[in-house]
């Protein structure tokens, strides 16, 4: 009895060695420990012992049925992980191929200069102000002392809707309504926009482009103001490491007037194509705001001083992505756009 | 304006200053040095060679044979000018000589014949050909008889120079004279200014006696001042004075108009010689012209005047259009023996106005359009007269025709330190700007602690307190301007709501799949009103530069429709563009067009396009749509906002919808028409354009927070075959309103038209969601509800429902 019960171990063992997948051994399972096996035929036929070997005899069949089971199960186990691997091998995927394209589109680079200098701005506590493309006479020229026949009025060639209206050729017109509209309160305003000169397009020239202008009026402001302000903003533009210089200039609006030069972010000063060897970028042009310009506005000039600039976001985005071409910014070639989508450090 | 260092020097010491380094602080203290140009450009061993012999090649009809005494030696060389003789002093670059443009002269042979060298012409100094005197224009340059043989040729040319060319802004016209210069110059370098020194003989007649003068304008011509100068001999100026006036750009003519143009640049003071014979009236009246009347100016051309054009006159007809340009009828010619130089202060803005509308610009206007130095007229006059004698052997009759009622005072100004010092943010000490201003040569008092200031008639630009701060400003240096921030009121700042929810829109139509795009607001007439969401009259430019671009166009669309095209044209076949941009609406008489932001787009080619995996869609009427409604649902209007089929004009007649927020029409979208799809090389193209002021304008309410549903929903579906004409928004409208309170929701999933239903019919499927926000509803509510909505789609619809 003990010799068939080892020789039943046995044999049960040596069938779940060979099952080779789940199926199989379930069918193990069945044929050994199942209601009809012979382990339960074994405790069944337990009854004809003598009653003396039961115990001994009964304990001997479950310990033979405990590590048939054990190991059947241990078996079971390794099995069903080999089945998932088999199943995760068949489900790999080659990950190197490209992924399905999430579709987005992005800022036209102007718009995310002008955008990029107007948050700027904004932190330092300035307002956005904007205005008519199409504009009088009077705001464009004559409220920034630019009387008619003012032979500064040649810089900017202008067209002309009648005698008195034309496209606007600088945002200034924002500034002058601003000004006339706050009676005689303080100002903080920057004012971007499109503008229009009598230009024929080519690489450098565009009949319509875009400015951004900034303006501050206020009790004694300070020429040193003005400096210390545009230091900040060509930092945070172009850099901490940025130097600036002013060069005196002209507009008939402001007096004195500046240009503005940064260090060159290219060759930091040593000369390169991009400063054309001299170290030094114009960036913008600014000054102090002329007493006329106050004054038409309804400022007394001997107390209220200020200081405006002005600059051309495609100037900017010529540099800072080195754009060869200002045509590239109004033929909206999808190549070109979609190379601004990504952030800057 | 081309300065000529050399001649600079006349007037200023800047001997031992690399030009460099002068042009650099020339231009940080305010004229902006623009060039440096080195007129050597690195020539050498170019010298003055005396023609002994010139005979014909044998071999060649176009050259000829020419012994040339270069000093040294005598050697041969080969020309072919025509304009080569014998006896002339010519200009030669030797064997080893090195031209612009990297021209390197050798020894050859010519058809046989040995040259050393060459004959030069002036082109081949690199002066431009505008330049060269018209008589030599075409062949070699033929040097005075004086030039010493063997001796450096570019010495003698002037060409051992170097020409700052400066970029003027419109308010320093005082630098347009190398006397005004000079003061520049000196101002920075701390030196003096020497005036040519002018002294000459009069002869006893006496000028006022020869010639009238009557000034008739005297508003547009305030002074005026003739000298006649007699037994002039017209001939070529001498060397150095040509040399003068090619350095500065200006052409040599002969002695007389090259002594006019030599003083206005010295002066800055334009002068005008007339042949006093061919004037023939012994007089001078300068008046406005009448309309119409008609002067062939000296570029030859006939030029009809108007009324309030300013012309100097022999009394009878015009000679001259004042500060303009000279008439061809006293032109002064080789036979000319009297002449009249005139030197005069024209008004600016008559000067300009009419340079303007004769599209002349001359030296002289540009001048007189910015307002000369009232005190240089006489003078200017003085310095011609004495070259004249000197180099037209010309005999000055005694004393001027002068008329004066110019106000020559000039303009004061009173201004304290420490407002400088305020409005700088500086602390420039009191003897500082005293030095500045000496240096400036502005002649200044201290009066009780303030600056009074004579401003100098050559500066036109200084008048009030602020042109004296720029002043000390620039010339103290803007380096040591300290930098600060202003003291305001500390405003919070940002963007209007208005700006905000733009930079919203745009952040998600990016997000959405668009690129931003930037077109031209000015367009052609036939495009203006193209795809229009709203006409109104067209504003138009007086003066365009192209059909093009001549009007302001009332629609974003075809500008988008254009750069699609463009890029389809380069392969960009998937193109998905927005624009937010003005559109102009001329609705008033005189007033400013309106102006009213739009927001369009455009997409074609596919939408989707993932190959790989066989996911590709091509763009479609509902891509865009949902792109619109997305948009809505953003800006919080979507349940105001309805489309309805449209029939417009360019558009797909069956694929067009108009945009409705309640009831105003604020947009339209759809396809382009196949045809205008066709005319514009387009595949399948689908726009959309709307009022984006409107729609930014909406008050939408405040965003409050809907409890997260608690109690379960139900879900029940309805299948429907209604007539093909029926819309989805019919059908949905008639469930919303029957579903009443209890209809959570409503979606359109199933839509179907072919064989399997009916012709002229289909197939409509929607599911219902019923849900009571307090409670779970019960089977019973939810069918009585559900029947509601079943009878109304058969009676209101005429829906039939299948099973």
């Amino acid at each position: 009895m003990e010799q068939k019960l080892n020789d039943l171990k046995e044999l049960a063992l040596s069938k779940i060695a060979e099952a080779t997948n789940i199926k199989e051994l379930n069918e193990v399972r069945v044929a050994y420990l199942g209601r009809k096996g012979p382990i339960t035929d074994l405790l069944k036929g337990m009854g004809k012992l003598p009653a003396e070997d039961r115990p001994k005899m009964g304990a001997l069949v479950n310990v033979i049925r405990e590590t048939v089971t054990e190991v059947l199960e241990e078996r079971m186990a390794k099995l069903e992980e080999e089945e998932i691997n088999q199943q995760l091998e068949k489900e790999t995927i080659d990950v190197t191929l490209p992924g399905r394209p999430a579709r987005t589109g992005n800022r036209h680079p102007l718009t995310r200069v002008v955008e990029e200098i107007e948050d700027f701005f904004i932190s330092m506590g300035y307002e956005v102000a904007e205005g008519p493309e199409v504009e009088k006479d009077y705001y464009n020229f004559e409220a920034l002392n630019l009387p008619k026949g003012h032979p500064a009025r040649d810089m900017q060639d202008s067209f002309y809707i009648s005698e008195d209206i034309l496209l606007r050729t600088h945002t200034s017109p924002v500034q002058a309504r601003t000004m006339e509209a706050k009676g005689g309160a303080p100002i903080k305003i920057i004012c971007p926009g499109k503008v229009y000169r009598r230009d024929n397009d080519d690489a450098t020239h565009s009949h319509q482009f875009t400015q951004i202008e900034g303006l501050v009026i206020g009790d004694d402001i300070r020429m040193s103001d003005l400096k210390g302000t545009l230091s900040l903003f060509a930092k945070e533009m172009f850099g901490d490491e940025r130097e600036i210089r002013l060069r005196p200039s002209f507009f008939p609006f402001t007096e004195p007037s500046v240009e503005m030069d940064i260090s060159c972010f290219k060759c930091d000063g040593a000369g390169c194509n991009i400063c054309k060897k001299t170290g030094w970028i114009e960036i913008l042009g600014a000054g102090m705001v002329h007493p006329n310009v106050l004054e038409m506005a309804g400022y007394d000039s001997s107390v209220v001083t200020g200081f405006a600039f002005g600059m051309g976001p495609e100037r900017i985005a010529m540099l800072k992505y080195g754009v060869e071409d200002i045509r590239h910014f109004y033929t909206n070639d999808v190549r070109f756009v979609s190379q601004f989508h990504r952030t800057e450090a | 304006m081309l300065v000529s260092t050399k001649w600079l020097k006349d007037y200023v010491n800047i001997d031992g200053i690399p030009t460099a380094e002068l042009a650099e602080s020339i231009t940080r203290s305010g004229i902006e040095v623009d060039a440096i140009i080195d007129r050597s450009q690195g020539m050498t061993n170019v010298v003055v060679g005396h023609v002994l012999e010139c005979v014909q090649h044998p071999d060649a009809d176009k050259l000829r044979i020419c012994q040339v005494d270069v000093g040294e030696t005598t050697t041969q060389i080969i020309c072919g000018a025509e304009n080569i003789a014998q006896g002339q002093k010519v200009i030669v670059a030797r064997p080893g000589a090195v031209l612009p443009g990297d021209f390197k002269i050798k020894a050859a042979k010519l058809r046989g014949e040995d040259s050393n060298g060459m004959i030069c012409s002036l082109q081949e100094l690199a002066i431009e050909s505008k330049l060269v005197p018209k008589e030599y224009a075409e062949g070699i340059y033929v040097l005075p008889e004086d030039a010493i043989i063997g001796s450096n040729a570019l010495e003698l040319m002037g060409l051992d120079d170097t020409v700052l060319e400066f970029d003027l802004t419109p308010n320093r016209s005082d630098a347009l004279s190398m006397l005004g210069v000079a003061y520049e110059v000196g101002a920075i370098l701390s030196k003096e200014v020497k005036y040519p020194e002018v002294a000459y003989e009069e002869s006893a007649e006496k000028a006022e006696d020869v010639l009238k003068l009557r000034i008739e304008a005297t508003e547009e011509n305030p002074m005026y001042v003739a000298k006649v100068v007699k037994n002039i001999k017209v001939a070529e100026s001498p060397l150095w004075l040509q040399n003068r006036l090619i350095a500065s750009g200006i052409r040599p003519h002969n002695n007389v108009v090259d002594i006019t143009n030599f003083v206005l640049m010295e002066y800055g003071q334009p002068l005008h010689a007339f042949d006093y014979d061919r004037l023939g009236s012994g007089e001078i009246v300068v008046r406005l012209a009448e309309e119409g009347e008609k002067i062939t100016t000296l570029d030859d051309a006939e030029r009809t005047l108007k009324a309030h054009q300013l012309v100097i006159t022999n009394g009878k007809e015009p000679v001259a259009i004042a500060g303009v340009m000279g008439g061809l009828n006293s032109e002064v010619h080789e036979g000319t023996t009297t002449v009249v130089i005139e030197s005069a202060y024209f008004a600016p803005a008559t000067v300009r106005r009419t340079s303007k509308e004769h599209g002349l610009h001359s030296d002289a206007s540009t001048r007189f359009e910015k307002g000369v130095d009232p005190e240089r007229v006489i003078a200017a006059a003085e310095r011609a007269a004495q070259l004249l004698t000197e180099h037209a052997s010309g005999e000055v009759l005694e004393g001027s025709v002068i008329f004066d009622e110019l106000d020559k005072t000039p303009v004061q100004i009173m201004i304290s330190p420490d407002y400088i010092n305020k409005r700088l943010g500086m602390k420039i000490s009191l003897e500082e700007m005293l030095s500045i201003l000496e240096r400036l040569k502005f002649p200044t008092e201290a009066i009780y602690g303030k600056l009074l200031i004579d401003a100098p008639t050559r500066r036109q630009d200084i008048r009030i307190k602020e042109d004296v701060i720029e002043e000390i400003a620039r010339m103290y240096g803007y380096d040591h301007i300290p930098m600060t921030l202003p003291f305001t009121e500390s405003n919070p700042g940002g963007l209007t709501p208005y700006q905000e929810k733009r930079r919203i829109v745009k952040a998600y139509l990016e997000g959405a799949g668009l690129y931003e795009s930037l077109t031209y607001s000015l367009t052609s007439e036939k495009e203006a009103q193209t795809y229009a969401l709203e006409t109104a009259p067209i504003t138009k430019l007086l003066m365009p530069i192209s059909e093009e671009r001549s009007v302001l166009r009332q629609s974003i669309i075809p500008n988008l429709l254009e750069a699609t095209t463009y890029n389809v044209a380069r392969r960009n076949d998937s193109v998905g563009l927005y624009e937010i941009s003005s559109v102009f609406l001329d609705e008033e008489e005189d007033g400013l067009p309106k102006e009213i932001a739009h927001v369009a787009a455009v997409i074609t080619g596919k939408w989707i396009n993932h190959a790989w995996q066989a996911e590709t869609k091509p763009v479609d009427f509902f891509v865009l749509k949902g792109i619109v409604e997305g948009l809505m649902e953003k800006l919080g209007l979507a349940a105001e906002v309805t489309f309805e089929k449209a029939i417009l004009d360019g558009m797909h007649p069956g694929r067009t919808a108009n945009i409705y927020h309640n009831d105003d029409r604020i947009g339209f979208m759809g396809q382009i028409h196949p045809t205008e799809q066709n005319k514009r090389d387009l595949k399948d193209t689908y726009v959309v354009e709307m009022n984006l002021d409107k729609m930014l304008s909406v008050e939408t309410e405040k965003l409050l927070y809907t409890p997260v549903p608690r109690h379960p929903s139900i879900s029940r579906d309805v299948a429907l075959v209604v007539q093909s004409e029926t819309t989805a928004g019919t059908l949905e409208a008639v469930i919303k309103r029957a579903g009443g309170d209890l209809l959570a929701d409503v979606k359109l999933f199933d839509l179907y038209e072919g064989s399997k239903v009916e012709s002229g019919t289909k197939s409509v499927a929607f599911s219902l969601i019923y849900r009571d926000p307090s409670r779970t509803l019960t089977d019973e509510e939810v069918v009585k509800a559900h029947e509601k909505v079943l009878t109304a789609l058969i009676s209101e619809a005429g829906a039939e429902l299948r099973v």
